[in-house]
């Protein structure tokens, strides 16, 4: 399998997205936002459609628009008095239909767009996982920062804020981080399912898992391995790698839970 | 005696001509520990928001000491322990994890715990009495137990004043006296001014030195023993008894 380079610039790519977008989604999940990088999910969508309308390229526009799209749903939950299913559901839609007008606008309904909807880790080139590696590497390190912050807000928000921590200004930074994850994660496992992959590895960790620390690190273990497992998988078994990613991660977290419960949790 | 507290004329309202809060005067020393009491949807959440700065009135002023409580500068020295419903009661957070999150805006925001949070995390885990249960998730332990843990993250923020929300809702009787005992400790022994804020009261009545009753505006300022009998709080386990 590694004697291809597609091979192993897939798996590259995997292994960078697998640890980046659980130990992201860690902090959604915690938060009770587990849906949000599906409706940033949606706004790169729109950023993907403009990327093709404007000739451009699309993961650089999806970036930009899933950015933006990412501290608007903070936003509008945070200072709009918007609830955040709401705030989600407002972004969501309109970056979905945004992303069809846009698509429609540039004459380009009969693209592809497969490739961005389930992902097209196969294709990543040389430049693609170096992107990835790189804005990977710079979000992880923020992770690693600001861990302690972030942890203090998922315990006590409140408790956080009356003692003088920059709440808003940590929601941002959670939110671009969800952005940059989704935009990066995009071509690994696509708009629709890049949510899974920040989400599942989550839940399972947090079945067995004994402490915050341990089920951060778990999930990126779990992450990891779904992306190597899940490309192994699809290159002899033929199946689409995005999906099988995906799946392999639901049933870690289906086996996770079932553990879980039989240790009474 | 300086003041702590200071709410001046302070009325409040979420929307435009709405008064939850209508010319309320109140005055808490340091040092002090009193009780704000009152009926639900009778304003004392909205109150200890004012005190601490969150909201800002919509007439008159509210100061921490000496400041305007919404732009107060030390806000490290406050310790707050919010209603359990806004508490991260189900993160997969161990006792210590939980109590280390006090050391943030004290220890630093960025990079690891110097030894000295470390220890301070260490004793105030040992002064809640959850030493035994400090390596324990916080969602394994009972109601009682997860408010003493969230006590000791304020508490490793070395308050000078330490404000809880509705500490007991959800709290068994036994569970409800050990945590008015322990803050008497606290009290007594560390200075720490602290607001006692429940729409029951009798857990605390023999320790306040004060009792302060809401509703919509303070109806009752004094002595927990000069309330008149009839306002006592009748839902706690003293009463019953």
């Amino acid at each position: 399998m590694l004697d291809s380079e597609f091979m192993r610039l897939a798996l590259a790519a995997g292994v960078v997205v697998g640890i980046l977008a659980p130990a992201v989604g860690f902090f959604l999940v915690q938060r009770r936002q587990s849906l949000m990088g599906d409706g940033i999910g949606h706004v790169a969508f729109a950023g993907v459609a403009a990327g093709i309308l404007l000739d451009v390229a699309p993961v650089l526009t999806a970036l930009v628009a899933a950015v933006l799209g990412g501290i608007a749903i903070e936003l509008l939950r945070a200072r709009g008095g918007t609830a955040g299913d709401r705030a989600l559901a407002l972004v969501f839609y309109t970056g979905i239909a945004l992303g069809v007008v846009l698509i429609s606008a540039a004459g380009a309904l009969n693209v592809d767009l497969f490739q961005y909807l389930f992902g097209s880790i196969l294709t990543v080139t040389r430049g693609d996982v170096l992107l990835i590696t790189v804005l990977g590497a710079a979000g992880l390190a923020i992770v690693g920062l600001l861990y302690r912050p972030l942890a203090a807000v998922v315990i006590d928000e409140e408790g956080a804020r009356v003692a003088g921590v920059p709440i808003g200004a940590l929601n941002i930074a959670v939110a671009a981080l969800a952005a940059v994850t989704v935009a990066l994660s995009m071509r690994v496992v696509g708009i629709l399912l890049v949510a899974a992959l920040m989400v599942l590895p989550v839940s399972a960790a947090e079945r067995v898992a004994w402490s915050m620390r341990s089920t951060l690190a778990l999930a990126m273990v779990i992450g990891l391995a779904s992306a190597v497992l899940g490309l192994t998988v699809s290159y002899y078994a033929d199946l689409p790698p995005g999906g099988t990613i995906v799946l392999v991660a639901a049933g870690t977290t289906a086996a996770c839970a079932f553990a879980g419960s039989v240790r009474g949790r | 005696m300086p003041l702590a507290v200071e709410l001046e004329g302070v009325s409040f309202g979420y929307r435009l001509g709405q008064r939850v809060l209508e010319r309320v005067d109140l005055r808490l020393g340091e040092g002090e520990f009193v009780a704000v009491a009152g009926p639900n949807g009778g304003g004392k959440t909205t109150l200890v928001r004012l005190v601490l700065g969150l909201e800002r009135p919509s007439e008159g002023r509210a100061l921490l000491y000496g400041e305007p409580a919404h732009r107060f500068s030390r806000r490290r020295s406050l310790g707050y322990l919010a209603q359990r419903s806004v508490l991260g009661g189900e993160a997969p957070a161990t006792v210590r994890e939980v109590v280390a999150a006090g050391r943030l805006a004290t220890g630093g925001l960025i990079g690891p715990l110097r030894r000295r949070d470390h220890e301070l995390v260490r004793q105030a885990i040992l002064r809640v009495g959850l030493e035994e249960h400090a390596d324990d998730p916080l969602r394994t332990l009972s109601g009682g137990m997860q408010q003493r843990a969230f006590i000791a993250k304020a508490l490793a923020g070395e308050p000078s004043l330490l404000v809880l929300d509705e500490p007991t809702t959800g709290v068994d009787a036994e569970s409800q006296e050990s945590l008015a005992v322990l803050l008497d400790e606290l009290h007594s022994e560390l200075g720490v001014t602290i607001v006692y804020v429940s729409h029951e009261f009798g857990a605390v009545e023999s320790f306040v030195q004060r009792l302060v009753l809401v509703r919509r505006t303070i109806v009752f300022d004094g002595a927990p023993h000069e309330l008149p009998g009839v306002w006592h709080d009748p839902s706690h386990v003293h009463a019953r008894q």
